[in-house]
């Protein structure tokens, strides 16, 4: 499974906002903070937005806030706002290739790998993906101590 | 009237002793929907009449009542691995869940298997269970160095 930049930037979002979820930011700020395209994030917020993740709010001060329940939110309720799913997988390109067995054989192959993807991307909570970047910056941040130069 | 919410502070884990089988059966059943008194008999047999270090059958109790447990043993392993820690069942009862439960099942099991040697705990879950898929992944474990593969027997 390849991500679009839409699911990624979707990701970061969420994740950025559900690490302190009393905290507002702005697309600019999200943006800033993962050196991505401010324009193309603000179209991901939308999406975001209408599916309940995040709250806008307007006004002085106003931004994005996280709206949804970490523990319960995977990384696959994520992505699917932006990736087609299962029967929207596109076929096989060759309809005359996707009949012969090699082909059925090859489908086989992918729609194991596709289902491994989507058993691990439904498993990881933003909150469990939340505590191993806690732990990774930890453990970055050691290291930096540790070799100061 | 619902059930008063067990605190954390008056879970116990302790081992598991063999009245316990009853509770066993039927917080298994709840989960997978089959009543297997016989697996559990044997199981109750290897893990709780013949206990060895290697081998853990751990009980939580709250307000007196048994509310979840977990099983495991350290597995020499095959295909070059070094011995590891194996889980190969754990249930809490369904209203106790997102109480830490399980997470003091799991991380006592796993004091176990650190005391008897083993440097890392694996297990085995159906691809399709999310349930037991994020508990185990909210845990820290990711997947690992070996991939399950099976046939079909005509």
């Amino acid at each position: 499974m390849r991500l679009q930049k839409s699911s990624l930037y979707g990701l970061y979002a969420v994740l950025e906002l559900a690490a302190c979820p009393e905290r507002r930011l702005s697309t600019a700020e999200i943006a800033e903070t993962y050196g991505i395209s401010t324009h193309h994030l603000a179209k991901v917020m939308r999406t975001l937005v209408r599916a309940g993740l995040v709250l806008s709010v307007l006004g002085p001060g106003g931004g994005y806030r996280f709206a949804g329940n970490a523990a319960r939110v995977t990384l696959m309720d994520v992505i699917r706002l932006f990736e087609p799913m299962g029967s929207e997988i596109e076929p096989f390109d060759d309809e005359t290739a996707a009949a012969t067995g090699v082909g059925q054989a090859l489908r086989g192959v992918r729609d194991e790998i596709d289902e491994l993807a989507q058993a691990t991307l439904s498993s990881i909570t933003l909150k469990s993906l939340l505590k191993i970047a806690r732990r990774q910056a930890q453990s970055v941040t050691g290291a930096t101590a540790a070799n100061p130069a | 009237m619902s059930r008063p919410v067990p605190h954390r502070p008056l879970l116990t884990i302790r081992d598991a002793v063999a009245a316990d089988i009853d509770a066993v059966v039927r917080l298994d059943r709840i989960d997978t929907g089959l009543a297997k008194p016989a697996y559990w008999g044997d199981i109750f047999a290897r893990y709780v009449q013949a206990p060895r270090p290697e081998r853990a059958f751990l009980i939580a109790e709250g307000c007196g009542e048994i509310i979840g447990f977990i099983v495991g043993e350290i597995r020499a392993w095959e295909f070059g691995s070094p011995p590891s820690g194996w889980v190969f069942a754990i249930h809490v009862a369904p209203d106790r869940r997102e109480l830490g439960v399980g997470t003091r099942l799991l991380d006592d099991i796993c004091a176990r298997f650190r005391a008897a040697g083993a440097n890392t705990v694996r297990t085995m879950v159906l691809r399709r269970d999310t349930l037991n898929l994020s508990f185990f992944r909210s845990q820290g474990l990711t997947a690992g160095p070996y991939i399950e593969l099976e046939r079909g027997l005509e």
